[in-house]
């Protein structure tokens, strides 16, 4: 009781401090986020409307929707915006069975499960730069192992990387590969959490191993599934690091445009700059993925329970 | 009975093929990057290739060392990522107590808002960043490697999530008995969060060695590069020789490698509860 009333008897100076200390503990993590991605995001909107933007003059000869005319009627812009949903749609299914099917094993008891959880997971901390040239490597054309082993099953040599739409494949070969162990990881996680009493009262009841599969392991495992699948999707939508390591940008005469690159050509390659037109096409990649990022919250709403 | 083992053995030899099989695809780059940083100009160009390399010796990665700098690369990778990561701990530790323990008008406001921010692609604010740092005149130092990742929001999630699950009653005890707010989290809240706090650190470390973006745009000169963009230079600029490149490759990827050999668990779990990529 006395300590109470302690606490109360400096009551106006608490106040004025209980007051002002929160917002020294938020000063520090507040100014990054301000200045890095509160003031980036206004920016960016702001700029996107502006005519002619110069950036080291700050001048600009008006508002108006020039740059999202450019942008919208730019071929190069159309081709990014079809590779993006095509290497989207080549890669999610692909790799969402794969996933699907090595988490299920990998959730078997055996034997040795550090040194396979070891093997699937490790592409994911290491830098996409260094594997992404040693993929490059594996896809030469005269002396890489991918060539080589098709020439075992009598597979004439496929030139990867020098030909226009052979890269597409090439990076979707190389985007499946990099993108598996994150979904494992979660979809892992996501069977760990299913009660192992539907199991046994499937075995109990003698249904098959395919049958338990389909009939337990898929349905209790599709909200997972479906969140893995938005996740993915979304960073599958921003594919532009890959291009570098293994095609040294995009690709051969341009045909590899990415959504993203598209941004980084406009503000970085193009001379002079276009930071009206880069910042346009960063609104409307927003506007997808928030599109898509609705869509994941909207049915992680529903399957919550 | 009998039918019945004879059926899952036969299952479990099927689960091992098939997982032994893709161990083999997801390790075999690292197999192939390591095995040509040992192999001699000949041999990496021969067709069908040479498997194994016909001595260990560490000339390509000694050649590659002086090729380009990436011993300096290295050093800037190494200063950038301790640098970042340390003051971005520190603002998260601060951030998260606020939002957890502390009350102020619009707290949970302000927290909605942040995780609305979550969803914008750095992608986008890439543009404003670059001339942020242009403007600050740090373009091309490794201070524009470091004070555009001082806080994050994603992190501070994920400490707010912890702290919110450490009982308040303990929190008004220690005020109580005269704690300050600062002592409270310093002696009691952050020795408890030290689990949440390796991982946080573990992630936010793997994601900066890595980035790739971010420096090819910040930086320009040889002498402020980090290793990805240094090793994407050199490929790039040089023609480099493929033993080299792989070499250097393999200077880059051997931390994250040695990393991840000692931390796994705390990884897989950060990503899998997080969601998030590393």
């Amino acid at each position: 009781m006395t300590k109470v009333a302690k606490v109360h008897e400096d009551g106006p100076k608490r106040t004025l401090k209980q007051m002002i200390e929160p917002y020294i503990y938020l000063l520090p993590f507040a100014f990054g986020i301000i200045v890095f991605t509160l003031y980036p995001i206004v920016n960016v909107v702001l700029m996107s409307f502006k005519n002619n933007y110069d950036f080291m003059s700050r001048s600009f000869s008006g508002w108006g929707l020039e740059n999202y005319i450019y942008v919208l009627n730019d071929s190069y812009f159309h081709q990014a915006l079809a590779n993006t949903f095509k290497y989207v749609f080549i890669i999610i299914p692909i790799s969402m069975c794969l996933s699907i099917l090595l988490a299920n094993l990998l959730n078997q008891k055996i034997k040795g499960s550090a040194i396979f959880q070891t093997a699937f997971f490790l592409p994911m901390v290491t830098s996409t730069t260094a594997v992404g040239l040693t993929w490059r490597f594996m896809f030469n054309n005269n002396s890489g192992i991918i060539n080589a082993m098709l020439g075992l099953f009598g597979i004439e040599p496929i030139n990867w990387l020098q030909i226009a739409g052979n890269n597409f494949y090439a990076l979707c070969i190389y985007g499946i590969w990099a993108i598996l162990p994150f979904t494992i990881i979660l979809l892992l996680s996501g069977l760990q959490n299913i009660d192992p009493l539907y199991y046994t009262a499937a075995k109990v009841d003698g249904a098959s191993s395919t049958k338990i599969f389909f009939k337990i392991t898929i349905p209790l495992l599709a909200p997972t599934i479906f969140l893995v699948m938005c996740i993915n999707t979304i960073s599958t939508f921003k594919v532009f690091n890959d291009l570098f390591p293994l095609f040294s940008g995009p690709g051969v005469a341009n045909n590899l445009f990415t959504a993203v690159y598209y941004i980084y050509y406009q503000f970085r390659v193009t001379r002079p700059p276009r930071y009206g037109r880069a910042a346009a096409a960063a609104v409307i990649l927003f506007l997808i993925i928030f599109v898509m990022t609705m869509i994941q919250k909207w049915v992680e709403k529903k399957t919550k329970y | 009975m009998e039918k019945f083992k004879a059926n899952f053995k036969l299952s479990m030899v099927f689960v091992y093929i098939l997982l032994i099989f893709g161990a083999i695809i997801m390790i075999f780059p690292f197999f192939w990057m390591i095995t040509g940083a040992f192999k001699t100009t000949l041999e990496i160009n021969l067709f069908p290739p040479v498997w194994i390399p016909s001595s260990f010796n560490l000339d390509n990665f000694k050649y590659a060392l002086q090729a380009a700098p990436f011993a300096r690369y290295f050093i800037n990778s190494l200063i950038a990522m301790v640098g970042s990561v340390s003051v971005c701990t520190f603002t998260t530790i601060l951030a998260a107590f606020a939002f957890s323990k502390l009350k102020f008008p619009g707290r949970e406001v302000i927290f909605t808002l942040l995780l609305a921010l979550m969803m914008v692609p750095f992608e986008m604010l890439v543009i404003t960043n670059y001339q942020t740092v242009i403007s600050w005149k740090i373009y091309d130092t490794v201070w524009a490697l470091i004070i555009p990742f001082t806080s994050s929001i994603f992190y501070t999630y994920i400490l707010k999530g912890f702290f919110d699950s450490v009982s308040d009653s303990l929190y008004y005890s220690a005020r109580i008995d005269g704690c300050s707010n600062w002592k409270y989290l310093w002696r009691v809240l952050v020795p408890m969060a030290k689990p949440s706090l390796v991982t946080i650190i573990l992630l936010n470390a793997i994601s900066r060695w890595n980035s790739f973006l971010w420096p090819m745009i910040a930086t320009i000169n040889v002498s402020n590069r980090t290793l990805p963009f240094g090793l994407y230079a050199f490929v790039n600029e040089g023609g480099a020789k493929t033993e080299l490149m792989l070499a250097a490759s393999t200077i880059t990827v051997l931390p994250m490698i040695i990393l991840f050999l000692f931390a796994r668990k705390n990884i897989v779990n950060g990503v899998a509860r997080g969601g998030i990529k590393g």
